[in-house]
């Protein structure tokens, strides 16, 4: 069987034979999978929120540890009694996938000034107390960062949890470090006389310990300016749109 | 060993030490840098790749009369990233932590030159079973060294091995820490992979002459 492999017919049917088998393949795979890896990402986001409402499995010091996946459904189920979807003055609480609404494409769409974004809410109850968690988004330096802010009726941050898409190791990828989280805890939003101030990333803040909790900053990381303030712009931005909301559960 | 040939044990072995492909051939050394900060990661890097060399050294070889020469770098690319992404999505559906971890360097295996390396050099022109151990032993070289890099840097750097404390509790100073020992935080950085590199190539050329070129 001698096949002139040199001939350009041969080569050209080659090609769409290899591309429709590859392809059929990874289609076939991919479809395969998607439950799988739908699970996996519903899993991470109630793993993150429960982080931020400082329902985790960290010991000490140790690393940013999740409850594990296979009891984060459940717990997430116990924990978190109602989600929210703000839009305007309309409040719908009976939306139980409201953590999966897509922050980024809510993004997008607000920017047409007809639409009115939808913004999630979560209510959980620690400790006999009610927190609410807010997903948020912004930008670092390289990509996209996110996270989830989880404070009391008066929004006095209780916890936060940021991940992001590709900062850089050992600078701004530090933000999903405890030692920088951990620092929110306790932080006002709040100024005086009522008004919004948010959480300044501060340099020169000198309070490595932040025994300062009302002074709306927290230390920044040295050498992650640039995601630094990404982080205190997305905590004014998205906090910012949920205070309405809180100044009428007062 | 009687189960392969003295030619085809040659194949596994001599990778895994006098041609290898990191420290002999220095390829794959980008990848050597960037997942090694810890044992864990870098054992899924070499197990991926042992997958997608031999497997792929196997295809190759068996299309090897077939594959149109003008076209055969592209068809040794879409082998390579059709494993990848089999690989990829393989970990996101079983291994999510893990795979996100890797991140980026599972789509970078595609890049990796040694994979393009021995498919160009080997599976070409050789029968499928010796291009699979021929991708067994490349792979397993160049894991070998994932592997030796990855121990000694999240022992140096983190003090403990697969995420577990063997030197004792840097915080509240126990086992090694309580003599005054620290971490060296520098293990943990990309640049001390190529210090680790070097001094495997350093000994491995001490030991053997005939490696040194001149």
């Amino acid at each position: 069987m001698a096949i002139d492999t040199e001939k350009n017919s041969y080569t050209i049917i080659f090609a769409i034979v290899m591309v429709l088998v590859v392809g059929s393949i990874l289609a076939g795979l991919a479809s395969g999978l998607k439950p799988l890896v739908d699970a996996n990402k519903r899993f991470e986001k109630q793993q993150n929120i429960l982080y931020a409402m400082g329902i985790n499995a960290n010991e000490g010091t140790s690393d940013v540890a999740f409850i594990s996946t296979d009891k984060v459904e459940e717990e997430f189920t116990n924990t978190i009694t109602k989600q929210y979807v703000i839009e305007g003055s309309k409040i719908d609480s009976l939306n139980s996938e409201a953590y999966l609404i897509d922050i980024k494409k809510e993004e997008t769409k607000a920017k047409d000034p007809n639409y009115t974004r939808k913004l999630p809410l979560f209510k959980g109850i620690k400790d006999g107390q009610p927190i609410y968690v807010i997903p948020i988004r912004g930008k670092g330096l390289w990509d996209a960062i996110w996270g989830f802010v989880a404070v009391d009726k008066a929004m006095v941050v209780q916890g936060v949890f940021f991940d992001h898409a590709g900062e850089t190791p050992g600078l701004g990828a530090e933000i999903k470090q405890r030692y920088f989280m951990d620092d929110f805890a306790g932080e006002h939003i709040f100024g005086d006389a009522d008004a919004f101030k948010g959480i300044t990333v501060a340099k020169g803040n000198a309070d490595p310990k932040n025994e300062r909790k009302t002074d709306n900053a927290v230390d920044a990381i040295a050498g992650a300016t640039i995601t630094g303030d990404g982080v205190t712009a997305m905590i004014k931005k998205d906090l910012k749109m949920y205070v309405p909301y809180f100044k009428t559960l007062k | 060993m009687g189960l392969l040939s003295k030619k085809d044990s040659k194949l596994i072995l001599d990778p895994l030490a006098d041609d290898n492909p990191i420290t002999i051939q220095v390829l794959g050394i980008c990848s050597a840098l960037a997942i090694t900060a810890q044992l864990k990661p870098s054992i899924v890097m070499a197990i991926s790749v042992v997958f997608v060399l031999s497997v792929g050294n196997v295809v190759i070889s068996l299309m090897r009369n077939i594959i149109p020469s003008k076209i055969r770098i592209i068809v040794q690319l879409i082998v390579v990233a059709t494993l990848v992404i089999i690989v990829d999505q393989v970990l996101k559906a079983f291994a999510y932590s893990l795979s996100k971890e890797l991140s980026v360097f599972i789509g970078l295996i595609i890049t990796n030159c040694i994979i393009m390396g021995r498919f160009e050099a080997f599976a070409l022109a050789n029968k499928p079973w010796q291009s699979f151990l021929d991708g067994i032993g490349n792979a397993a070289g160049y894991g070998l060294i994932l592997v030796i890099v990855g121990f000694f840097r999240e022992l140096l750097g983190s003090g403990t091995l697969f995420g577990f404390k063997v030197l004792g509790d840097s915080v509240e100073k126990t086992g090694l820490y309580a003599i005054g020992y620290e971490n060296n935080g520098f293990m943990v950085l990309p640049p001390m992979a190529l210090i680790v590199v070097g001094l495997i190539i350093w000994v491995q050329r001490s030991r053997n002459k005939e490696l040194i070129e001149d």
